[in-house]
């Protein structure tokens, strides 16, 4: 999932002054300036629409809204909570809730976000997908949610599975039948996946190995003496 | 003596009871004259001395229960002189916020006395060489007084007429963009962060000289951008902005000493906030790791400090990191991250507790109430008020929401000190027969040991995945596997320790001469 920016590269910078600062370099210059706050509002949208990401530039917007109340906007709150919820599994939920005063966390959107959120956090799926379901003019305002959540469900499967049968994967990502076989496929092709055939409760779907589900292949980094140890000894050996 | 009774007089604790602040005793105009005269000869060292022994000494003596006397009265023995009457205010100024509580006017002016001395900073007039013990109070009191400002605005209910109209007029004071722009002008006018990088490839010396400029120069810009940067970090953390905190102190490296290790009082507000933020961020080896560090080393050179008139808070944010340790450790159970010495303190303090987080009911977290209380930071609401009846107290807000978030994460966690308990003991055991014994049903287990995943999972600041888990294993279908992850023993160390006491003890013997 990509946290990375969407500022401009630097062949970009051509085009005429008013796009001559991006967002982020605004933020950069200017972090603790008022005037940038409909700007980085903006840029919220822009995230939404395009499917990008900035926590930095949202966290920032957070502050400005923090020090001027009456200008929260409490659209534009729950629209940075949900590209927080898509971060997962970074912390970002949380970061953005520091800064939200609780009187606004009071509103019945936000509730149902951090309900929400307490569910992935905790790993519930099952509960994650219904209410969410009953929640979709929240979400679905944002592009993306299903599949970022998907990813980040993927994610906590692979910290903990090596073989998983497929009815919990189908819970986990909230996929079913056809469509999941499909989705299987698509991972078998471009992610390392596998297939075997359970004996008698149906597929079991071997997971990529990584360091935590194969806690073996973890490199023991402990073993090594890093250089400025050993510099402290240079004197007497020398 | 004849001072000290009168002093004890009853009433004397006003700040304005007897205080004529236009009498300057002989003491005091022996001390400005002579530090006004040490300052422009740049002797640091004499500089440093009368900063940390006379200003005290006669603060004892003199001005225990009254301020010093008024910039006014001391400007003609020191010519005049513009930034040093500056600097003798913002001392003026700290040494009555430490013994009294300032009136607003006092706290506005104090505000105006900042925003000249950091002016006359940035615009580089200052040619001065300053102890960095003296630079680091300046910012570490300017955040100070910002903190207690905003305390004292919040608090509403008990203000009179004539203060709201104060506060109406002067919203410029303290006002939070005031502040983070003078901590920021002063990071950036500074090019701290580029002689940082610089040093690194050998370019200049700044670490080397604890920041001081030996060629002539002056340090006075350089280390108070520098301290700035902990400023920063410590202003976010009171909004509750970890991650921009963590940032702002980013340039610093801590895993190494450097100038912010030269003032213990920098240290500590370094590792304090960098470990609480870490703590906040789930990244609880890496509070662990520094919060042991300098439990470590506090717990070594405390005997040095005891005179200095840091040593209270010295020890009372010592106490503060123990008990976030507590917290850490009962979140994330690796123990072996801390010292002996540490852990046997910690055990002495917090053992009994300690138990009963672990046990994730009703009193276990009524604990992680109490030990977050007691140690977070003085968290601030940095808005103004908006002055409407009826006036509430708001000073609590910002306290009452980070405590409320974190005990949510608490609560995140709870069943994972059951799960810890069991897999400590097995190497092998299917999901039905743990979920029996848990008493939960077999999918509920299974979200349990992936919350397990998930919080012992952190996403450091490039966005990897790093463990603090105390445990390893994995999920085979519905098996589980424990790993057993050895203790890792470090022969390296031992090793090295080992060769330089032999050293010591060879030097020892050559110089034993034989008769």
């Amino acid at each position: 999932m990509g946290r990375e920016m969407v500022s401009s590269t630097p062949n970009q910078k051509q085009q005429p002054s008013a796009m001559s600062y991006t967002v982020e370099q605004l933020v950069s210059v200017n972090p603790y300036n008022p005037d940038i706050l409909p700007d980085l509002e903006n840029y919220v949208n822009e995230q939404v629409s395009s499917q990008t990401y900035s926590l930095s530039a949202n966290l920032c917007l957070l502050r400005l809204y923090q020090f001027v109340p009456e200008r929260i906007s409490t659209q534009i709150v729950a629209r940075i909570l949900i590209k927080a919820l898509m971060a997962m599994p970074a912390p970002d939920f949380s970061l953005c809730l520091f800064l939200i005063p609780e009187r606004v966390q009071m509103e019945e959107q936000f509730k149902t976000l951090i309900v929400l959120s307490h569910y992935l956090e905790t790993a519930r799926f099952r509960q994650f997908w219904d209410e969410a379901a009953k929640s979709r003019h929240i979400v679905d305002a944002v592009p993306g949610f299903e599949q970022a959540i998907q990813a980040y469900a993927i994610h906590v499967l692979s910290l903990t599975y090596q073989r998983i049968p497929r009815s919990v994967l189908a819970e986990a990502i909230n996929i079913e039948g056809l469509s999941l076989d499909k989705f299987i496929e698509h991972q078998l092709a471009n992610s390392g996946w596998a297939i075997e055939k359970g004996q008698e409760k149906g597929q079991l779907i071997i997971l990529p190995s990584n360091e935590f589900n194969h806690p073996e292949l973890k490199k023991s980094t402990v073993d090594g003496v890093p250089l400025e140890h050993i510099a402290r000894i240079f004197p007497i050996l020398g | 003596m004849d001072y000290d009774s009168q002093q004890q007089k009853p009433g004397a604790d006003s700040t304005t009871a007897g205080y004529d602040p236009n009498y300057v005793p002989d003491s005091v105009k022996s001390f400005v004259v002579h530090m006004y005269r040490h300052i422009r000869e740049k002797n640091v060292y004499e500089i440093h001395q009368m900063y940390e022994t006379s200003f005290q000494s006669i603060s004892d003596r003199f001005f225990k229960d009254s301020p010093w006397p008024s910039v006014d009265a001391v400007a003609l023995y020191v010519d005049n002189d513009h930034v040093f009457c500056l600097l003798y205010r913002e001392m003026w100024f700290r040494h009555l916020y430490a013994r009294h509580s300032p009136t607003l006017k006092q706290r506005i002016d104090s505000w105006d006395n900042y925003c000249s001395l950091f002016q006359v900073v940035l615009h580089g007039v200052v040619n001065m060489q300053l102890p960095n013990q003296w630079l680091w109070d300046m910012v570490d009191e300017f955040v100070y007084q910002f903190q207690s400002f905003c305390q004292y605005r919040a608090k509403m209910k008990s203000k009179t007429e004539q203060e709201i109209t104060l506060l109406r007029q002067y919203d410029q004071a303290w006002n939070v963009y005031g502040v983070l722009n003078f901590l920021q002008a002063l990071v950036e006018k500074s090019t701290i962060i580029q002689i940082l990088e610089q040093e690194k490839e050998g370019l200049v010396q700044f670490t080397a000289t604890d920041g001081y400029d030996y060629n002539g120069g002056s340090n006075v810009l350089k280390v108070l951008g520098y301290f700035s940067m902990i400023g920063l970090l410590r202003v976010h953390c009171l909004l509750g902005d970890y991650h921009t905190g963590l940032k702002c102190l980013q340039p610093i490296d801590i895993s190494q000493q450097g100038v912010y290790t030269s003032v213990i009082g920098s240290h500590i507000t370094t590792i304090y906030h960098y470990g609480f933020a870490s703590l906040m961020l789930r990244r609880y080896v890496d509070a662990i790791r520094e919060f042991n560090k300098i439990l470590l080393y506090i717990y070594k050179t405390k005997q040095y400090h005891q005179k200095s008139p840091q040593y209270e808070q010295i020890l009372k944010k010592n106490e503060q990191m123990y008990a976030l340790l507590a917290i850490s450790l009962s979140l994330c159970p690796q123990v072996m991250l801390v010292e002996e010495t540490v852990n046997s303190q910690l055990r002495e303090k917090y053992g009994d507790k300690m138990l009963r987080m672990q046990r994730g009911d009703d009193e276990g977290f009524a604990l992680y109430d109490e030990l977050f209380s007691y140690a977070c930071p003085k968290f601030i609401t940095p808005s103004a008020p908006t002055y409407e009846e009826p006036l509430v107290n708001y000073n609590q807000d910002a306290y009452r929401l980070q405590l409320k978030l974190f005990l949510y994460e608490v609560k995140q966690q709870q069943l994972l000190s059951g799960v810890r308990t069991f897999l400590k003991v097995y190497s092998t055991i299917s999901l039905g027969k743990l979920a029996t014994y848990m008493e939960v049903d077999e999918p509920t287990l299974r979200t349990i040991l992936m919350t397990y995943k998930h919080k012992t999972h952190a996403v450091d600041s490039n966005g990897k995945i790093t463990s603090n888990a105390d445990l390893n294993f994995y999920i085979d279908d519905d098996m589980i596997r424990v790993v057993e992850s050895k203790p890792a023993k470090r022969y390296g160390d031992f090793f090295l320790r080992q060769i330089v006491k032999l050293e010591g003890v060879i030097s020892d013997v050559d110089r034993i001469k034989l008769e």
